[in-house]
């Protein structure tokens, strides 16, 4: 393979020539990637050989290649750069497809680099061949299948750029084994432009006008923000224009903090197991203000129940695909949250425009505070049992509402997002889109190398930990003092809440049996481990798990084992229709 | 409704994929995808038959130019334009069938473009309806193999599709 190798001459001075291995990592290093998760195998050989020769470029070794995606997922979500996995061909490819499409689905900037057969054997059924390009094709913003290495510098560069511009979105780029032996001169762009992708930043001043003129005749207004403006780095706009116009607004469970959690304009999450009083606001309103928001059928529930009652919407979005994809849109604006709520700022602060009127809004926001009086996030507490909601409030209480949480799937992650009142962007990081069970310890990980010394929460289910448990390995190995919430109920208990609901009772496959001694488990690894199981010793536990500041401590809450996330909207019904609690049933 | 969607996209291995892909992860219609590299030699130029509502051609045309790969996308049948599909049939050629399918190849203006002592390949290039009528036309016995290039669509007038 090494015969090829000189396609371009070592010339004296200027251009010396770097083997693929060496342009990758220099790339990297040119990117100011500080950290890699990966793991390695035959065809990453010559990449892991370069990467030994040099410490800018620091390695994560993890002990599965999904953990090592969400780890730079994790990242990616809290530091708001691009997030680098590197893994090899074949298994390593194929381990990380679901990495992939779970940062794919919730639009998180990456670089995956995946080790590929030789290109003479590309087709030939090599050992550990598989057609990565193509299997990763419908989940990543786009991939690159490198076959010279001088268009390796290039093609990174491209990588980089897609990934984190526009709708952010994980990209791929497979390199063959010889590639990244062969040589030749190293150039890294410093700009590059593509003449196929113009994402557009700045919204239609037209359009954001007439947007200000049915805000301003609105009499039932509301905003509905998502995961876009968390993306765009805007919460402090959406803040500004929120409190402007004094607009009640909700989140989608991606949006959370982007408006603090805490503030008497924000009505809660949206949604299938969202407040009362934000899904009645977004089913009345008569003006919604959607910003970087997808009408997700977990948001809206039932589409045609939901435009049954008229009102105009304003959808601000950054990838014209998610306008008037499930809904119809009055007034689209296409263009990136921030530029846009800037520019509707500065026209309502010229005088260009007003907000609604007083009247009106005040008896908005006297119907607002009757829904909100209904309490729908109160839960009977008891001192037998641990209530999962009380841990989750205890957590916030005792993090002082500041820490960074990662989540897994399950009930557990509702109740997370309904009593974490998070009052910053970019503390919270769960699978929202693919609903990745195996998420949260590894999304951890990278989180917690993003910020040592924050405190981090991982908040998850007997089921979803040990999808990823091994990566208590890899928390040992960097130290990683990760603080592990288990919300042990013995069950799936998501699925077991609709197996109760929706299937009589018949809880098929659902109770988790045999399971491992948790504490015991993570003092096997290396780690603390306490199990609690009586009310009164939850704060205590906390408090001890946080001033733990070197260790990770694997708390494992004993739940009540039947305990289910209300209020809830069943499948197919309308936002106005909701459960409220176990009675309602 | 049918609409008939042009597109220019980067000449690069896997884009054809990608669009293909599209359509079927997304559950939407191909009739007829060809696509072959243009003059300037960076680009292929294809046409996709598909056929949808407003709302589901709107979310094609947004979600085809998402695509990284693909630089244009026009809905040619929104204005006056010209569709053109090729036809290559084999047929049955012998005794009097020899002259009934030259004749019928004559109306259609079409050309025999090999004749053996028993075959014959007709060409028929034209609208998707002519070949349809063609085929109708002549004895459906004697068609031995038909091939069809699906449909090439290009706009009438000063529309220009080009980067
Ligand atoms: C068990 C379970 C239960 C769930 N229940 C709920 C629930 O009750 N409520 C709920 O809300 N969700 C729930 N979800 C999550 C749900 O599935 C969706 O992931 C979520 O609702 C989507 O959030 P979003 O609309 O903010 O979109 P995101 O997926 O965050 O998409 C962001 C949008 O913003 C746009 N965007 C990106 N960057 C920019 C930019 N710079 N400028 C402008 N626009 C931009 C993107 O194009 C996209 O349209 C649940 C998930 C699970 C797993
Ligand atoms: C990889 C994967 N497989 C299956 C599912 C379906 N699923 C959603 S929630 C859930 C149960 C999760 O159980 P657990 O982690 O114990 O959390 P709990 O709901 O009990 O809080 C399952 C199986 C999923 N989301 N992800
Ligand atoms: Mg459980």
């Amino acid at each position: 393979m090494v015969t090829s190798s000189f396609v371009c001459n070592r010339r004296l001075g200027a251009g010396m020539t770097l083997t693929g291995a060496e342009i990758v990592v220099r790339c990297l290093q040119e990117e100011k990637v500080d950290y890699v998760f990966g793991y390695p195998g035959g065809s990453v050989l010559y990449l892991y050989d370069e990467l030994f020769k040099q410490d800018r470029v620091r390695h994560v070794l993890v002990r599965h290649e999904q953990a090592a995606v969400h780890a730079a997922d994790g990242y990616a979500r809290v530091t708001a750069r691009v997030g680098v996995a590197l893994v090899t061909s074949g298994p390593g490819a194929t381990n990380a497809v679901t990495g992939i499409a779970t940062a794919y689905m919730d639009s998180i900037p990456l670089v995956v680099i995946s080790g590929q057969v030789p290109t003479a054997a590309i087709g030939m059924d090599a050992f550990q061949e598989v057609d990565t390009v193509g299997i990763t094709r419908p989940c990543v913003k786009h991939n690159f299948l490198v076959k010279d290495v001088r268009d390796l510098a290039t093609t990174l560069k491209k990588a980089f750029l897609i990934a984190s511009t526009g709708r952010p979105g994980p990209v791929l780029v497979d390199i063959p084994k010889d590639v990244t032996a062969q040589r030749c001169e190293f150039v890294y762009p410093k700009d590059i432009s593509l003449r196929s992708y113009n994402p557009v930043i700045k919204g239609h001043s037209g359009q954001i006008r007439k947007a200000l003129q049915l805000l301003h005749g609105a009499r039932r207004p509301l905003i509905y923000f998502g995961g876009g403006v968390v993306l765009a780095d805007a919460a402090e706009k959406l803040t500004k224009l929120t409190r402007l116009l004094n607009l009640p607004c909700a989140g989608t469970l991606m949006g959370l903090g982007s408006y603090p959690g805490t503030d008497r304009q924000f009505l809660g999450m949206l949604g299938m197991h969202g407040s009362y009083e934000a899904n009645m606001a977004m089913h009345y309103c008569d003006v919604l203000l959607a910003v970087g928001a997808r009408f997700d059928d977990r948001v809206i529930g039932n589409t045609a129940h939901f435009m049954q009652e008229p009102r105009k919407i304003i959808h601000v979005d950054i990838d014209p695909s998610s306008i008037s994809k499930r809904v119809k849109v009055d007034v689209p604006i296409v263009g990136c949250v921030g530029d846009v709520l800037d520019d509707m700022i500065s026209m309502l602060e010229s005088g260009g425009s007003t907000g609604p009127g007083k009247d009106a809004l005040d008896a908005w926001w006297r119907q607002i505070e009757e829904w909100r009086g209904r309490n729908c996030m109160s839960y009977k507490n008891s001192d037998e049992v641990i209530k999962p909601q009380y841990v989750i409030e205890k957590l916030w209480e005792v993090t002082g509402g500041d820490a960074f949480v990662a989540t897994d799937v399950g009930q557990h992650q509702m109740w997370a997002a309904q009593y974490y009142k998070f009052d910053k962007p970019r503390r919270w990081a769960t699978s929202g889109g693919l609903g990745t069970m195996g998420f949260g310890l590894p999304a951890a990980m990278g989180i917690q190398l993003a910020h040592p010394g924050k405190p981090v929460a991982c908040i998850t289910g007997e089921g979803s930990i040990q999808m990823c448990i091994q990566e208590l390995s890899t928390c040992k190995q960097y130290r990683l003092p990760i603080k592990i919430l288990s919300l042990n109920n013995r069950y799936l208990g998501m699925v077991r809440q609709w197996q109760q609901i929706f299937h009589g009772n018949r809880y098929s496959e659902s109770y988790m049996d045999s399971l491992p001694d948790f504490a015991k488990l993570a003092e096997a690894y290396g780690h603390v481990g306490l199990q609690i199981t009586k009310p009164g010793d939850v704060e205590g536990a906390l408090r001890e798990a946080f001033a733990r500041k070197n260790d990770l401590v694997f708390l494992d809450f004993q739940i009540d084992q039947t305990e289910n996330v209300f209020p809830m909207i069943q499948g197919g019904k309308g936002l106005n229709d909701m459960i409220l609690s176990a009675e309602d049933l | 409704m049918r609409h008939v969607l042009s597109l220019l996209l980067e000449n690069e291995a896997g884009a054809l994929s990608r669009v293909s892909g599209l359509f079927s992860a997304r559950g939407y219609n191909i009739e007829s995808l060809t696509v072959a590299p243009t003059e300037d030699a960076s680009l292929s130029r294809m046409t996709v038959v598909t056929n949808g509502s407003d709302e589901v051609i709107e979310q094609i045309s947004k979600q085809l130019n998402k695509l990284i790969d693909v630089v244009k996308v026009v809905d040619v049948s929104e204005a006056p334009h010209i569709e053109r599909e090729l036809l290559l049939v084999k047929v049955r050629a012998v005794g009097k069938d020899r002259e009934e399918m030259k004749r019928m190849t004559e109306i259609f203006r079409g050309r025999i473009v090999d004749v053996t002592d028993s075959s014959y390949v007709i060409e028929l290039t034209g609208t998707q309806e002519k070949l349809d009528s063609f085929i109708g036309a002549i004895d459906s016995a004697l068609i031995l193999e038909s091939v069809r290039s699906g449909i090439c669509g290009i706009g009438r007038g000063e529309r220009v599709l080009k980067l």
